[in-house]
């Protein structure tokens, strides 16, 4: 499907400088950082949750594992899916019972996918807390489900779609929000 | 990649993206095998009926974890305890069980063909869970998952297949499947077992076994049965041990770092000697443990998504 | 009524006999043929103009299911089968419930044919009693009630010793044995031909020398008999190599081919389709090729269809379980204009002497198979041009399973004359 960019958002000095804030936030309320382990939710929430690790290690030298979550298992929209979902690897060689759990994404929409991710966390173990980490947060609500660190709060429509791109996988930092072109 | 299929009727079928995709799959499946609550919810409210026909344990019991692991609700059905004894066809037990509403039959049959047959009819998506000499798709396939895992890359693989070849399925699949894959494959075994056929099916014959494990990679044992001593196609097993069982001194004439394999159940000290099923060159059980991960893709790219547009 | 048929291509092998001639039939016999017979009072006339008129075809090798398989074809529904299939007489196997081993059921087969067929019926009676291979059947009393020959079809004699009693006597009250060729021993329960096609599939393999032994067996014991040997759907090349040394050295020795082995081989069975499984199997391409050749050197002597009806409930089953067999009479004819005539494998007067004139020969029936002024008014009218798509739903058999539905073929049987009456299309 064609679509046009409507705004650049954010560039790479804008996220980063997002980044450090809220890992600043994250070390505020996380006083033993030793119970603290970060699970990124595939794709990009992989690379954010190595980011805030990295910021983390720099600032206070310590080491907080990174694991990947893959949700697609745990959809709820499964039988509705028109192509089929690619399963992923769940990559967490660490126990999560009893830790304190930062849970990553790059944009947090609906909360199903949230709701999914929890829900596979919980098959994982049981932890001490769950904290919500979002880059982006565009509204549309459709479950209760509300973030504990938001890079910025970005009012978009439904037809929007927001876009973050990171080094690690696309060509640049940014964050863009498009809309798909009218359908002929 | 997608897996384009609506039935897995056999290896036949597939092209190499179809395979690539369940191996891969798979692999992330098998990391739900390692948790401690072994348990998805993806398939949670389908489900799936075992149609066995010919016994069977590993392969049923297979299909039953895969389907639990991915919470489908499954129900076993196998004929001694059935009425295809009172002389019921297979095309109304089949419509018997789709009258109840599932989503996949998994079918295991002593007739070749008969999947194939009953697909034709029914509305749930059939899986070939082995049908007569014909086919063993899935078992090809976890076989292929645990080569890979060993050996990373198909191509120019020389992988050896040693035994029943004429009877068996698992050897038709593991051609069909590894040949599409770019291995080499020899097949061995006497005569009598191994038409000169089969060469047409992409593989090399031979009839000695020293001879072929020169260089070989992986080594697949077949089950010899005993039955066919008595149809004559080999003189006693004394004589077949002598020729094709897998030794200690045999496996020396090939690769360093060559894998055994068999599809069980084994045999011991028939086709394959006990210290060589019990090596650590042996890929058996793991065979067996792959199993798992092989059926819950299968159940996971068939059932999953949308219901997709019969092909034939 | 006298029936007058005019303006026909008529082609009779028996008199060499291809052109265009007027044919007047009296009382179910051929009264006069000659160009322009003139129109008289009370003469029903047939304009057949661009037709083909042949003497009436005779199918050896049928199987009508009565008495005892009634669900799956009787004599009747054989019989409306064969007429609009174009056949004027056809030849009925003994393997019903009771077999026909005894002058009753021959006579009970005779007698419902009388009543209800549309065509005629020539009893085959068995070579031993029940086919089980043991015993001859009493032959003279069976000949003298009106079967036409011997067969054990489809349960074929293994006991050398047995065959070579039966070619003996069967030679004194000179009639003759028809043999179903297949070593029960080396066929097994084999389900397909024995090759690539059978290995991929994984289905039992019947071997080509389950044929070809018992082929080689039989000329070996009608040559030291002097008998006459008729070979039933050859369906090798190498029972076609033996028929052919056989023949050359003055052996006895006929043989048949059906359709089905002439226009499809064993690739053809990929999808397991049951309606392609019948005995002997659908052979490999080479078998094909051969069988064609052996066609057109004389090799082989008639088309038979082996009309071997099953239920659809009998067919809708795993390949193995399902009965073999396959309905022919309707499709036959069709086919073999298509691809034998139309395509110039076989010219029309080679087709025609394999269907009618060596039947009829083989079988001794000295009134049929020729188009001579005495000669039974039995005719079949082709049309070479009509084209065709099969339809089973349309058939007149009781069985469906025909493996041809859907064909498009060129050339097909238009009308069947039998004793001078019209009996397709039916009225």
């Amino acid at each position: 499907m064609e679509e046009k960019i409507k705004a650049k958002v954010m560039d790479a000095a804008k996220i980063k400088r997002s980044l450090v804030r809220m890992t600043t936030e994250i070390l505020e309320r996380n006083r033993n950082l030793k119970n603290l382990v970060i699970v990124g939710i595939r794709t990009r929430g992989i690379y954010l949750g190595k980011r805030i690790s990295k910021l983390i290690q720099d600032l206070e030298k310590v080491d907080i594992p990174v694991g990947v979550l893959d949700i697609t298992l745990y959809r709820d929209d499964f039988a509705e899916l028109e192509t089929q979902h690619m399963v992923q690897k769940t990559e967490i060689d660490f126990p999560i019972s009893k830790k304190d759990v930062l849970l990553v994404d790059d944009v947090l929409f609906t909360g199903r996918t949230i709701r999914a991710a929890m829900d596979s966390l919980f098959d994982l173990g049981r932890p001490q807390t769950v904290q919500l980490f979002v880059l982006i947060d565009r509204g549309h609500r459709e479950l209760p489900i509300r973030p504990d660190y938001v890079g910025k709060v970005l009012p978009t429509s439904k037809r929007e779609v927001v876009q973050v791109k990171l080094s690690e996988v696309d060509d640049a930092d940014e964050v863009l929000i498009t809309e798909p072109a009218e359908l002929k | 990649m997608e897996f384009k299929q609506r039935h897995l009727l056999g290896i036949q079928h597939l092209d190499v993206s179809d395979i690539l995709t369940v191996l891969d799959t798979a692999e992330s499946l098998s990391e739900i095998s390692t948790r401690e609550v072994k348990k998805v919810p993806t398939l949670r409210g389908k489900t799936i009926v075992n149609l066995f026909f010919e016994p069977s344990t590993r392969t049923r019991s297979s299909f039953e974890l895969a389907a639990k692991r991915l919470s489908a609700d499954i129900i076993n059905f196998s004929q001694q305890t059935s009425s295809v004894v009172k002389g019921e066809s297979l095309k109304d037990t089949v419509l018997n069980f789709e009258a109840m509403n599932p989503d996949a039959l998994v079918i295991r049959h002593s007739c070749s063909g008969a999947p194939h047959f009953v697909s034709t009819f029914c509305r749930s998506h059939v899986i070939n869970a082995g049908d007569g000499s014909h086919e063993h798709p899935t078992q090809a396939l976890l076989d292929a998952f645990t080569i890979r895992q060993a050996k990373k890359s198909f191509r120019d693989l020389r992988v050896v297949i040693v035994g029943d070849i004429l009877h068996s399925r698992v050897a038709r699949s593991n051609v069909f499947l590894l040949s599409k894959l770019g291995a080499q494959i020899t097949l061995v075994g006497p005569p009598s077992l191994l038409p000169e056929e089969f060469k047409n099916f992409g593989a090399t014959i031979s009839h000695s076994l020293d001879e072929s494990l020169a260089g070989a990679d992986v080594i697949m044992m077949l089950r010899i049965q005993t039955e066919r001593q008595k149809a004559n196609f080999f003189p006693s097993i004394r004589e077949y041990r002598n020729l094709y069982c897998l030794t200690e001194k045999r496996f020396q004439l090939a690769n360093k770092d060559a894998i055994i394999m068999h599809p069980g159940p084994i045999n011991r000290g028939v086709e394959i000697s006990s210290e060589m099923a019990d090596s650590v060159k042996s890929v058996i059980l793991k065979q067996v443990e792959n199993g798992i991960a092989i059926r819950m893709a299968i159940l996971y790219l068939l059932l999953g998504g949308r219901e997709r547009e019969t092909a034939d | 009524m006298r029936l007058l048929i005019k303006n026909g291509r008529v082609v009779d092998p028996s008199s060499g006999t291809d052109e265009t001639l007027d044919i007047l039939i009296d009382q179910g016999k051929i009264a006069d043929i000659r160009p322009k017979i003139e129109e008289a009072e009370g003469f029903k006339v047939l304009d057949v103009s661009r037709l083909v008129v042949a003497p009436g075809f005779i199918d050896m090798h049928a199987h009508l299911r009565e008495p005892g398989q009634e669900y799956k074809e009787d004599i009747q529904t054989a019989s409306r089968a064969a007429a609009r299939g174009g056949f004027t007489s056809i030849c009925a196997m003994p393997n019903t419930d009771p077999v026909n081993d005894n002058r009753g059921v021959t006579e009970f087969i005779l007698a419902e044919a009388e009543k209800r067929a549309a065509v005629n019926i020539f009893p085959i009676a068995a070579i031993t009693s029940g086919l089980r291979g043991e015993q001859i059947t009493d032959m003279a009393d069976l000949l003298d009630a009106g079967a036409v020959a011997f067969s054990d079809d489809g349960r074929c004699v293994q006991n050398s010793l047995v065959m070579r009693r039966a070619l003996e006597y069967s030679d004194f009250l000179q009639t003759l044995i028809i043999d179903h060729c297949e070593d029960f021993d080396l066929s097994q329960d084999g389900l397909m031909h024995e090759g690539s096609h059978s290995y991929f599939l994984g289905l039992k393999g019947i071997p080509a020398s389950a044929e070809e032994v018992i082929i080689a067996r039989d000329i070996i014991l009608a040559e030291a008999a002097r008998a006459r040997i008729h070979i039933a759907h050859l369906s090798t090349r190498g029972g076609a190599r033996l028929v052919e040394e056989a023949k050359k050295r003055k052996v006895k020795v006929t043989a048949e081919v059906t359709p089905h082995h002439l226009v499809l081989s064993d690739d053809a069975l990929a999808n397991y389709d049951t309606n392609l499984k019948v005995n002997p199997p659908l052979r490999s391409q080479k078998d094909v090729q051969a069988l064609l050749a052996a066609l057109k050197k004389g090799v082989v002597d008639v088309l038979a269809t082996d009309h071997a009806p099953h239920t659809a409930e009998e067919k809708e089953v795993e390949f193995d379980r399902a009965p073999f067999g396959i309905n022919g009479l309707e499709t036959a004819v069709s086919l073999l204009l298509d691809r034998l005539v139309n395509k110039n494998v076989l010219d029309l007067s080679r087709f025609i002497e394999m269907i009618s004139t060596n039947p009829a020969r083989i079988l001794g029936l000295t009134n049929k198979g020729r188009l001579t002024v005495g000669a039974d008014a039995d005719l079949t009218i082709l049309n070479l041009h009509k084209e065709t798509v099969i339809d089973i739903t349309t058939f007149a058999s009781k069985s469906r399973n025909n493996p041809f539905d859907g064909w498009k073929l060129k050339g097909a049987p238009v009308m069947t004359i039998v004793a001078g009456r019209v009996v397709y299309p039916f009225s």
